[in-house]
């Protein structure tokens, strides 16, 4: 019997092997996520429960093979693409809300609920409390809480609310050497170090997490969301600054640029001018007096910066149809081009400008054409360069100017990503932003908490033993 | 290493030089922060330390600081208050002081915990290098988030030189509450009732509400809960820590008070320790960030338990 067959017979055996799947449709499937590059698994896991898990990774274990975790796969950094044939551990059966305590705003839930079947869940079960789970990244209605925890994941209304780790309490944990541990949990000030910190955003590098302990949060009283345009990018941008800097703080502020703007329009008709180099989505929440207050304060510092036109959402209809613009935005570019590479960096909002100059130059210079949607309010740029894969060679001039979008976001004192991890792709450019002592300051985390390194290995950290092995930018590019 | 910036070399010389004799090496602040008797190791550094103080730069436009560890938070507030911003640090002592002991405020309901404060440090390490974490802007998900690791690791994982710290909008309005005999059921539809406040205390019969927007929101509330304007409480010192559910059963002795929704009970007496959770995990950290322990020895390292 082949190693890997010992495996698989090990699996079957101790999960049931309805729940271990090793067809070649199913390895295919699952050997890449909604980035571009591509691995290889020979084995798909899909335990049930926290045991099952944890009989996963002791098998794993013991025949010394990696493992990768996975919520929907909807990551874009490559960070739940398996490598070297590891294991993997698809955790999508495990969605359950287990517990929910509206009053004191917290509920727990398996890794594997929808991000916005809990928002959902919580509104049906307890709707007088009038709660949700704020981080809303544009894939909401397909992604994972675990995927939320492993990416450390952002959304529009994160702007004021903070991204997954200020809504993450606590976790239960399988670690490699199969012990099922909680870190935090459902007290503020638990005993030890911040372990809860180090597991969200860590890419599925430290264990497993089976179970998640939430933070709800209260639906706002009032609500204006607000459109303005602009003939020009660069004056949207500065309003984003001087409405920060006047020291409000919206639950979102997004942008789209020209090309954007009729890529949406065409695709939802949500009536967005057509003809303005820019729009500004902002959305005031919170108390009657306060919201009213500062919308009109935005308002008149957009005028000042020479804002064309003022729209006020007059509906939950009309509020609904704008959002709506801003989350298909991906897929309206399909009108456009057929493939799409999106990036993602943040940037000082001060320097907004002048990256976003230097993005239009990047990508005319490399016969490109590029859609900026992004969330202005924490300088959160999403450049989406727009490609038809079967045009010669346009795959290395995709990869070429994304590189320099990267290097040009940390020269103007910024950083790799803001919301969708560093996975496979941008592991090689971590080096940009920290110097080798650095780097091993993160390895020397990761050894903590999984000394055998059989957790989703080769990913984040540049390692020059290990790069890239079995990963490949496929030829086509997913849309 | 990368290049030391002039204001760190002396905390980074001090460190090198202090390690590479085989010397331990504490930091001091304003030795304003709460140690519990059993944090103490019993041992004693050779060297004392302190970190470099003083505002690098602010950019209110950002909502971004950067200064020394160093730097009190008088300082630091008075800066920041000319842009009518403010950083969710706690106390009266240094900003490496409150992120070393990462205790936050009774305001953590509204305003957060403290681990959400800091962005990006430059820590100097066990063996005198500088270390970077986080990186400078307000979303940052670049690697692994080993800045929170260290927030309330008083010290033992590297001591904090330079940081770059979230601030945040100054509330036009912020009062305090209070309301006499208030049971738990009342004070459930309080706390549910009202929307977002910044803190919410209870004594078993008397509840202070701290409130911070515009106002006349703030008036709207008054008025439907019939509360009386009063100063912010004190708290007794010590912090029991449980679920909220578990503080509001909590039996409660005289001058005890529960942060609602939160669920840390303030006591005159200290928590009885608990056991570490994770203690591998914790030992290796400490092997991995200071295996001599050479930094901040006074302190006992979690991965010794408790």
């Amino acid at each position: 019997m082949t190693h890997s067959a010992a495996l698989v017979e090990r699996l079957r055996r101790d999960i049931g092997s309805e729940r271990v799947r090793t067809d070649t449709v199913e390895t295919t499937l699952y050997a890449h996520d909604a980035s571009p590059m591509s691995g290889s698994t020979s084995v798909v896991c899909f335990p049930e429960s926290t045991d099952q898990v944890r009989a996963v990774v002791l098998a794993c274990r013991d025949h010394s093979r990696p493992f990768v975790v996975r919520g929907a796969g909807t990551g874009l950094a490559g960070g739940a693409t398996p490598l070297d044939g590891a294991v993997v551990i698809s955790v999508i059966r495990m969605n359950r809300v287990l517990s929910v305590d509206p009053i004191n705003r917290r509920a727990w839930v398996e890794p594997g609920v929808l991000n916005l079947d809990l928002s959902r869940h919580v509104a049906r079960a307890d709707r007088e409390f009038g709660l949700h789970f704020a981080p809303d990244p544009s894939s909401q209605q397909s992604c994972t809480i675990g995927g939320n925890v492993g990416n450390n994941s952002g959304g529009p209304h994160c702007l004021a609310e903070g991204v997954t780790t200020s809504h993450v309490l606590g976790l239960e944990v399988v670690l490699t050497d199969g012990s099922v541990v909680e870190v935090g949990g459902d007290e503020p000030e638990t005993v030890g170090l911040d372990l809860r910190g180090a597991l969200v955003g860590s890419e599925g590098m430290f264990g497993v997490v089976t179970k998640v302990c939430v933070r709800l949060t209260q639906n706002p009283p009032h609500v204006e969301t607000l459109l303005f345009d602009y003939v020009d990018v660069a004056d949207g941008a500065a309003t984003v600054s001087a409405v920060i800097a006047a020291g409000m703080v919206p639950a979102a502020l997004e942008m789209m640029d020209r090309l954007c703007i009729r890529a949406v329009e065409e695709y939802v008709h949500a009536g967005l001018p057509t003809d303005a180099g820019a729009v500004l989505l902002i959305e005031v929440t919170g108390s009657r007096h306060q919201v009213a207050h500062d919308t009109e304060r935005i308002i008149e510092i957009a005028r000042a910066h020479r804002c064309r036109t003022v729209r006020r959402a007059e509906s939950e209809e009309e509020r609904a149809l704008l959002w709506k613009g801003r989350k298909t935005a991906f897929g309206a570019v399909a009108r456009i081009k057929p493939n799409y590479y999106l990036h993602d960096t943040v940037v000082p909002r001060r320097r907004l400008p002048e990256v976003l100059d230097k993005i239009y130059r990047i990508v005319e210079e490399h016969d490109l054409l590029v859609l900026n949607v992004f969330h202005a309010g924490d300088g959160n740029l999403h450049p989406l360069i727009v490609f038809d894969r079967r045009e010669p060679g346009v795959m290395e001039r995709v990869l070429a100017a994304g590189q320099l979008i990267v290097e040009a976001s940390v020269a103007a004192g910024g950083v790799l990503s803001g919301e969708h991890g560093i996975g496979l792709e941008k592991r090689d450019y971590m080096p940009l932003m920290f110097d080798e002592d650095d780097l091993e300051a993160q390895m020397a985390l990761r050894r903590a908490f999984d000394p055998l390194g059989l957790a989703n290995p080769d990913k984040v950290l540049p390692s020059p033993s290990g790069c890239g092995d079995g990963a490949s930018i496929g030829e086509g590019m997913w849309v | 290493m990368a290049a030391v910036p002039t204001h760190l070399r002396d905390l980074v010389d001090e460190v090198h030089d202090a390690v590479s004799c085989g010397e331990s090496v504490a930091i001091n602040g304003r030795s304003t922060r709460t140690i519990l008797d059993h944090e103490h190791s019993g041992r004693v550094a050779d060297r004392v330390v302190s970190a470099p103080s003083g505002v690098f730069e602010f950019q209110p436009d950002e909502m971004t600081v950067r200064c020394g560890a160093g730097t009190t938070l008088g300082e630091l507030d008075a800066v920041l208050a000319a842009h009518s911003q403010y950083v969710n640090l706690p106390g009266t002592g240094t900003v490496g002081g409150a992120l070393a002991r990462g205790w936050t405020s009774v305001d953590r309901l509204g305003r957060g915990p403290v681990r959400d404060v800091p962005l990006e440090s430059l820590l100097v390490d066990h063996r005198g290098r500088l270390i970077r974490l986080g990186g400078p802007t307000v979303k940052n998900v670049t690697g692994f988030d080993l800045l929170r690791v260290t927030v309330g690791a008083l010290g033992t994982l590297g001591f904090f030189g330079e940081l770059t710290l979230r601030t945040r909008p100054r509330a036009i309005d912020s009062r305090w509450f209070t309301l006499d005999d208030v049971d738990i059921r009342r004070l459930t539809e309080i706390h549910t009732g009202l929307y977002r406040p910044s803190s919410v205390l209870w004594d078993g019969r008397r509840v202070w509400i701290h409130l911070e927007g515009h106002p006349a929101d703030i008036d709207d509330t008054v008025a439907r809960l019939g509360l009386d304007t009063t100063d912010e409480p004190s708290t007794p010192p010590h912090r029991w820590s449980m679920s909220p559910a578990a503080a509001l059963q909590f039996e409660l002795s005289p001058g005890d008070m529960v942060e609602v929704g939160v669920g840390l009970v303030h006591r005159r007496e200290p928590a009885p320790p608990r056991p570490t959770p994770l203690l591998d995990v914790h030992r290796r950290l400490d092997e991995e960030f200071d295996p001599d322990r050479r930094l901040n020895p006074q302190i006992r390292r979690f991965g010794d338990g408790a």
